[in-house]
């Protein structure tokens, strides 16, 4: 017979667990597009929103969760892309707060687009068919798509380690983070790479948001309420690093998860003290590289 | 200096007298500009002269609203609808800056952004602030003897607090202070160099900035007698760092023309379309593309063309003449 409490606890942790890997591929995005081009993009709630609201639409047109969750990635990515070769590229020469108002622009631009499309309501997503019930575990019920969410969050985590430390692109990318300047004199074509990681950024983050869906439905401001999560998560974490954005994650979704399970009068409030504690005792993130 | 002078002036009585000619909504519309104008003031004092781009100015606007309704409830005087609110902007700011200048660039950005959230979440939960629904109901003050629940009296009022707010900051950055903080803006390191507590400038600044947005938030509760949660969230120090890059940095009355551009365009728009949002994304991307100036940047560089014409005109008559 297992203890109630323990389960309450176990089956908390889990919910944490989730919604830390969707807080994951955010930052870890943010993070990557920041690292190398020194840009804050306000705008990457914007892809996350817009990749649950793609999602939606391919669901609707084809029934297929599975189609969604690859083909919104590549839609949004690819819109990414586009806004990073076009309105981002002739801003780098520019102080960096140009860059970081152009992506808040994108914001309102992206969510008005979004309303104008599907309407302003709540708009709730489906689980896949083959994820749509729930499982026990150490007396525990818990919605099987979570566990689906977990597993599948930890190995794109894996994946992207791997390219990261394991591949050619992922040492280009590596040298880009840590100085964009000297690759570019090494004889890569750094602008590229620039647009890459940036569509790339966008990709995760909608793949994040199509997974986010049967959780948390779509609604067009789900971009603005998660991006100051996924700021949290990457200042706690360290900016420019997988680690921190990997630890961030899973700090800021667990002490969310039992703050609302717990101490719900305050549960809004715990992730500003985590954030606040780190920022008192290590400014620079768990993870950072130190300040100047 | 003195045409300076007098064009302020003009200004400001043609502001006062804009009721006389108007109707009742260009006069809301009005006022709603001369409050976010004083915000947008604030906020230009921290990014346009000291360098110091802040996401979460909304935190002391909202904080100058909340404290302002609370206030006023109990007492509806200057002291509650001006001084309290003030004051606790500059003590809120004074720990907030104090936790957020240890970072600069995108980590202040953020840390910044992250702290006015925080505040937008206390109000959001907490019941007795009205949660989500805010506090409603609050009464306009009565300040010097003059209740300012009628119109007339309550324009004059804002628009007086208006000029006495311009008329400070500019004070400020015309001050050795100011150029203390311009200094900071060019060159960080230099200053610090030179010997000049650069942090406890930056900090100094941070607070007046707060207080004077904490007065901005509170004539908005006085303007509309309800202070909401919304005031709080990041996207209204977004709007406010919008204005400001409108209008042009680094100016002060830009920061009250961006204001004034970003309201009225708002009112336009919204009465032909309900894509306002879309139309106000478009128009920021095009001014942080094309017009980095904002209006001010951008006329004075019109003007100095101008300017500069008949000069090249001639000079390029001359040229000709002598290759012919």
């Amino acid at each position: 017979m297992p203890v109630p409490i323990l389960a309450d606890v176990f089956a908390q942790t889990l919910n944490g667990l989730s919604y830390g890997v969707l807080l994951f591929l955010l930052s870890v995005g943010l993070t990557l597009i920041f690292g190398m081009l020194d840009v804050v993009n306000l705008a990457h709630g914007s892809f996350y929103m817009l990749g649950a609201y793609a999602g939606l639409a391919l669901i609707a047109a084809t029934g297929n969760f599975w189609l969604a969750l690859i083909a919104a990635p590549i839609v949004v990515g690819g819109l990414g892309m586009l806004v990073e070769r076009t309105c981002l590229r002739p801003l780098y020469r520019r102080p960096p707060l140009d860059q970081i108002l152009l992506t808040f622009g994108f914001i309102y631009l992206f969510e008005d687009v979004v309303k104008w499309i599907w309407g302003g309501r709540i708009r709730s997503i489906p689980s896949p068919a083959l994820f749509s019930g729930s499982v026990t575990l150490f007396g525990a019920t818990i919605p099987s798509y979570r566990v689906f969410v977990i597993v599948f969050g930890l190995t794109v985590a894996a994946a992207l380690w791997a390219l990261i430390e394991r591949t050619r692109l992922g040492s280009i990318i590596r040298a880009g983070v840590f100085d964009a300047e000297m690759t570019a004199g090494l004889g890569i074509n750094v602008h590229r790479v620039f647009t890459g990681v940036f569509g790339f950024g966008a990709a995760l983050a909608a793949l994040s948001g199509v997974i986010a869906g049967p959780i948390q439905s779509a609604y067009p401001a789900m971009g603005t309420e998660i991006l100051v999560r996924t700021l949290i998560v990457v200042v706690v974490g360290g900016l420019g690093s997988l680690k921190g954005s990997l630890a961030g994650s899973l700090i800021i979704g667990q002490a969310e998860t039992f703050g609302k399970a717990w101490l719900p009068d305050t549960a809004m409030l715990i992730i500003y003290v985590v954030m606040a504690l780190v920022v008192l005792l290590r400014p620079q993130g768990l993870f950072g590289r130190p300040l100047k | 200096m003195t045409a300076r002078v007098v064009a302020f002036a003009v200004v400001i009585v043609a502001l006062a007298l804009f009721p006389s000619v108007a109707g009742n909504y260009p006069v809301k519309l009005l006022q709603e500009i001369l409050i976010w104008g004083v915000f947008a003031m604030s906020l230009d004092l921290l990014m346009g002269f000291t360098g110091m781009v802040s996401f979460g100015h909304s935190a002391f606007f909202g904080l100058g609203g909340y404290v302002a309704a609370l206030a006023l409830l109990q007492s509806p005087g200057a002291l509650a609808g001006l001084v309290l609110p003030a004051a606790a902007a500059a003590l809120v700011a004074l720990v907030v800056g104090f936790l957020s200048i240890r970072v600069s660039g995108v980590y202040f950005i953020m840390l910044t952004l992250a702290f006015s959230q925080m505040f937008f979440a206390v109000t959001f939960q907490v019941q007795r602030l009205g949660a989500e629904d805010g506090i409603v109901g609050v009464p306009r003050p009565r300040i010097l003897g003059v209740d300012l629940a009628g119109a007339t009296a309550f324009h004059l009022y804002l628009v007086a607090l208006l000029a006495l707010l311009a008329i400070l900051l500019w004070r400020i950055v015309q001050s050795p202070f100011g150029h203390v903080l311009r200094g900071i803006h060019e060159n960080e390191a230099r200053m610090e160099a030179v010997g000049y507590p650069v942090r406890r400038y930056k900090l100094l600044a941070f607070v007046i900035a707060g207080s004077v947005a904490g007065i901005a938030g509170a004539l908005y509760t006085q303007l509309n007698g309800y202070i909401s949660p919304d005031a709080f969230f990041w996207t209204t120090s977004g709007e406010a760092l919008l204005m400001v890059i409108i209008g042009g940095t680094g100016t002060l009355a830009g920061a009250v023309l961006g204001a004034a551009a970003f309201i009225l365009l708002q009112s336009l728009v919204s009465t032909y379309t309900e894509r306002w949002m879309l139309i106000l994304g478009v128009t920021f991307i095009v001014f942080v593309l094309f017009a980095p100036g904002g209006i001010v940047g951008t006329m004075r560089g019109a003007a100095r063309t101008a300017r500069a014409w008949p000069r090249r005109a001639g000079a390029a008559r001359r040229a000709l003449r002598r290759q012919a």
